[in-house]
């Protein structure tokens, strides 16, 4: 409950005038937000939204595309699961700071003779026209980073997915196999619907993540204009002390994860009430 | 329904296709295993990289010779990093133990409660929890320094301890209270009725014994996502009194940052989370299965 | 409600307990000898000027113990946020580097430094530092700041192996000519001849290129808010910027300043510009083969930085605090510090024997030349204004759009520029 009252504190500092370290010179009202989309330089803001838009898209499918075909892969019984299912869930063990060291590495933007990392490997096989400069792309370069996101978290989406494959009852398997269906019918009939839940869950699991995603960012490409999402964005002007325009991002960020989470847990209460 | 939840220890998949047992080397199998290996390939590139460069000193740590091993295996960067993180990796450990323990137990408390009590206005406040898990942290940031130090606790490991039981406790509640509406009998609470007991005593004569699933799964969360947390660190703390990612940045953040003691830094970063994954992670798929996906 | 306030109290008795148990494992240092100083000075050349500082303040303050708070990170960037997080906590170091000018007004209105104008008249510092100086770091009357150094911060540095290939054979004193011999070295087969890093780095080539073509006096104003940022002067100005990126290497916003320095010691680029703390730098890495020269068409106008210490308020060993301000500021620890540093001391009265040829050259351009003060580093412009001013040239690395970039630049100047 704690965290509530916190939660309308920042509500009203971000709709105070305090753009420095000193105290509030008075209530502005939502000045504060109209601001962050229709006056800020640049549109840095809606920059930073635009960026958090193309990391979103990115890792969601991503993670839920491999965890699928892992779970896909694993579901049916494989020789030494358990190593494999080790092996694919244990970067989410890894912080992301610790990954960023290492991606930053990957993902270094070099090409041809000076290229290093994954664009080495590209440029050993021959496969130069792979070769590209990664998140420092002024377009795309979102998408590359949301590539050790989805390192990181394609093994935990693949967790969810295998538990949803194991929750369903061996019957129904069997009732298709009665029914002469082939492995590819079993699945899109019978076996995906059951799994609409577990998609669901899923989704909003790295979607919440990814609005948040800020260390990764930080130890990726340090803060910049370039790959500069909105969570990023608190914290630099938290430096420049601007409390209020601080304020006012976090409590937009807090809202657009509000309109995601808030119909699916609806959802969630419903289910239970017609379950119980 | 036993009191043990079958559901938490089943790992091995249900041999589906008994009868019509086919042959391990069918293409399709085949196929399935040659992607499963180059998958894990691909999962396991980025850990190569780390391990090798860790290894390597100074001459040979360049761009260029990223995916070379070492000529020459040097432990050289990993007392670097060893010096530069040692005492932030003890102090993290403060950090974690506690909060995975008390955010458990109290998630486990909070959990028992609302699955077992219908008080009014259950229904809102089990949606406010739920909701508070995915409370962007940006959104307390703020005020919660000012609250921290209202409240006087010194900065860096208490403080982050703190924060992070606050912040645990919705999810810690959730699979808590799925554990308990799915796995705990309601006879034996009866059992307990008419032993006559409390829900105090039922709590903890009865219902802690069997929560052992539970309480792995959350402490495994609670002690790597404290382990792993960066923006409260970076926020609430320093280098001085601050966890192990704060150090780790700070090494591999530098001017000229030296490679291989970075890498060999985010590998002792990793290692404790990485321990607990590889042994308990059986536990933890299994926990997940009884509890979160079951909404 | 029995139950869930007995769970609370449970866990207020856990935490209770947990806390007790954090208290006595918490470190009560010997607080009262401890002098902890927070810099961003963690390798290279800065640390050695840190220490050479360090010996001193051994031999002056022999009660106290100097405790080494550096956080590493190019011009502070990482250390600014590890210390603003620690003035909120109330968890301040002993004493912090902050850049004199600007960027200390904002630690002056948030009330997170104390005024030490009172010791400078005890430690006869108002005479040693130039006036300019002087008048530039007192802030309604008071004094916040004790300087330690001054640095320039519009040096080109070059790799004359690799300038000498070329056929360049001495320093070109116009934007025009530097292009021209930036031609040459491509023709010659260097393909990114001026090595440039991430943002703040780009920001300081934005300004040289500014001094060159508005003049020191016009570019002063930039940042006071008496030079329009709007004018076609700047436009041009904003152009050449532009034309100069196509020399440099395209990976530069992934590089720190140290990493562009190194590809001019692999003779993989020719030309960097950067503060002085570079020729510190080449020589403790035993790079021999530099030469460096104002920015061209700078003229002699000197940008300067200074990096000075403070008094945070709440600090925990006052006493041991002072002692370091005044070994900072003492003729002894400004040489001890500067002949390492790369950079020259703020104090007037300090002979440059024993400096290195760089720094002698500087200081005799100190006393004489023109002075403009520098944004990158925080004597021209607060954190916020340098804040705003980084993200709009990073999203210039990106899109290369000039109109935009001049748009920002105003837009941020209007919401700046001149005010205190």
């Amino acid at each position: 409950m704690l965290v509530y009252g916190l939660i309308g504190w920042t509500i009203n500092l971000s709709m105070q005038d305090r753009h420095n370290a000193r105290d509030s010179k008075g209530f502005v009202g939502l000045d504060n937000y109209t601001k962050l989309f229709t006056d800020d330089i640049n549109d840095r803001f809606l920059h930073s939204l635009k960026n958090l838009l193309i990391f979103t898209a990115v890792f969601m499918i991503g993670t839920l595309v491999l965890g699928m075909i892992w779970a896909l892969l694993l579901e049916r019984g494989a020789r030494a699961e358990g190593i494999f299912r080790t092996v694919y869930l244990f970067p989410m063990a890894v912080s992301f700071v610790a990954s960023g060291v290492v991606w930053r590495w990957l993902m270094n933007p070099g090409q041809d003779d000076n290229s290093g990392g994954i664009n080495a490997i590209f440029h050993g096989f021959g496969l130069d026209f792979l070769q590209n400069p990664w998140w420092t792309d002024p377009d795309w370069g979102m998408a590359a980073m949301a590539v050790p996101a989805i390192w990181q978290l394609a093994g935990y989406v693949m967790a969810l997915f295998l538990a949803g494959f194991r929750g369903i009852p061996d019957e129904l398997r069997e009732a298709a196999a009665m029914d002469g269906a082939t492995t590819y019918q079993l699945y899109r009939r019978v076996l995906f619907p059951q799994l609409t839940p577990t998609v669901l869950s899923a989704m909003i699991i790295t979607g919440h993540m990814s609005m948040k995603m800020f260390d990764l960012i930080m130890s990726v490409s340090g803060a910049q204009w370039i790959t500069e999402v909105p969570a990023v964005y608190v914290w630099q002007t938290l430096l420049t002390s601007d409390y209020a325009k601080a304020a006012a991002i976090s409590v937009f960020l807090l809202i657009v994860v509000a309109i995601v989470v808030v119909p699916y847990l609806v959802n969630v209460n419903r289910a239970e009430k017609r379950s119980s | 329904m036993t009191t043990l939840a079958p559901d938490v220890t089943r790992h091995a998949p249900p041999l589906l296709n008994k009868k019509k047992s086919r042959s391990p080397f069918s293409a399709g199998n085949i196929a399935r295993h040659v992607l499963l290996i180059f998958f894990v390939l691909i999962v396991l590139m980025p850990l190569y990289v780390l391990i090798v460069t860790s290894f390597k000193s100074g001459r040979e740590i360049g761009v260029n010779g990223q995916w070379t091993l070492p000529e020459t295996w040097t432990l050289a960067s990993w007392q670097k990093a060893w010096t530069a993180l040692g005492p932030s990796f003890l102090r993290t450990f403060q950090l974690a133990i506690p909060v995975a323990l008390i955010s458990s137990f109290v998630g486990a408390a909070n959990g028992f409660v609302l699955s077992r009590w219908r008080f009014p206005g259950a229904d809102v406040v089990f949606t406010l929890i739920l909701f508070g898990m995915f409370i962007p942290y940006q959104a307390v940031m703020i005020p919660l320094r000012e609250v921290v130090q209202f409240i006087g606790l010194p900065s860096g490991i208490p403080t982050l301890t703190f924060v992070h039981v606050i912040y645990g406790i919705p999810i810690c509640t959730l699979i808590f209270r799925n554990y308990y509406a799915t796995t705990v009998p309601v006879e034996l609470i009866e059992a307990g009725r008419v032993d006559g007991a409390g829900l105090l005593r039922t709590f903890r004569s009865l219902i802690l014994p069997i929560s052992v699933p539970g309480f792995v799964v959350t402490i495994i969360w609670q002690f790597t996502s404290s382990w792993n947390d960066y923006l409260f660190a970076i926020f609430l703390s320093n280098t001085r009194n601050g966890p192990i990612t704060i150090a780790l940045n700070a090494l591999a953040g530098a001017q000229s940052p030296d490679y291989a003691a970075s890498m060999a830094g985010a590998l002792i970063t990793s290692l404790p989370t990485l321990l607990v994954y590889v042994l308990l992670g059986r536990w933890f798929i299994g926990g997940l299965m009884a509890g979160a996906v079951k909404s | 409600m029995r139950f869930t306030r007995s769970t609370a109290v449970a866990a207020l008795a856990v935490a209770a307990l947990f806390s007790a148990s954090a208290c006595s494992a918490d470190e009560t240092a010997a607080a009262s000898k401890d002098v902890e100083v927070f810099t961003w000075w963690a390798d290279g050349g800065e640390k050695a000027g840190l220490d050479g500082l360090v010996a001193q303040f051994g031999t002056s303050c022999a009660d106290y113990k100097f405790v080494n708070g550096a956080v590493a990170g190019g011009a502070g960037t990482n250390a600014k946020a590890v210390l603003a997080s620690r003035l909120q906590t109330n968890d301040p170091p002993s004493t912090f580097q902050a850049h004199a000018g600007a960027e200390l007004s904002d630690y002056i209105n948030a009330g997170q430094v104390e005024d030490i104008s009172a010791e400078y008249a005890t430690w006869g510092l108002t005479s040693a530092f130039p006036k300019g100086l002087i008048d530039n770091i007192t802030v309604d009357g008071k004094i916040y700041s004790v300087p330690a150094n001054i640095h320039r911060a519009n040096v080109l540095w070059s790799n004359k192996t690799v300038t000498a290939k070329a056929g360049i054979t001495k320093d070109a004193d116009t934007l025009d000519g530097f292009i021209a011999d930036l031609d040459k070295l491509k023709a010659g087969g260097v393909a990114a001849p001026l090595a440039l890093g991430k943002d703040w780095t780009q920001v300081m080539l934005l300004e040289a290129v500014l001094i060159s073509d508005l003049g020191a006096d016009k570019f002063t104003g930039l940042w006071n808010g008496s030079t329009d940022w709007k004018g076609a002067d700047v436009t041009a100005s904003i152009e050449k910027f532009k034309k100069l990126l196509t020399y440099t290497n395209k990976d530069r916003d992934t590089l720190d300043w140290t990493d562009a320095e190194k590809s001019i010691m692999e003779g993989k680029a020719a030309y960097q510009l950067m503060g002085d703390w570079e020729a510190a730098d080449l020589d403790a890495k035993g790079f021999k083969d530099y030469g460096y020269s104002v920015f061209p068409g700078n003229g002699s106008t000197f940008q300067w930085l200074a990096d000075a210490f403070v008094l945070p308020k709440g600090a925990k060993n006052v006493d041991g605090t002072k002692c370091w301000l005044k070994t900072v500021g003492s003729a002894e620890g400004q040489k001890a510090f500067n002949s390492k540093k790369g950079s020259i001391p703020a104090r007037t009265d300090v002979s440059s024997d024993g400096f290195p040829a760089y720094q002698q050259a500087a200081m005799a351009d100190w006393k004489s030349a023109k002075q403009v003060p520098s944004c990158a580093h925080g004597a021209a412009c607060s954190q916020g204004f340098q804040g705003a001013i980084v993200s709009a040239a990073g999203k210039f690395s990106s899109d290369g759009n000039v109109a935009a970039l001049q748009a920002a630049l105003a837009a941020v100047a209007a919401q700046f520029a001149g005010k205190k």
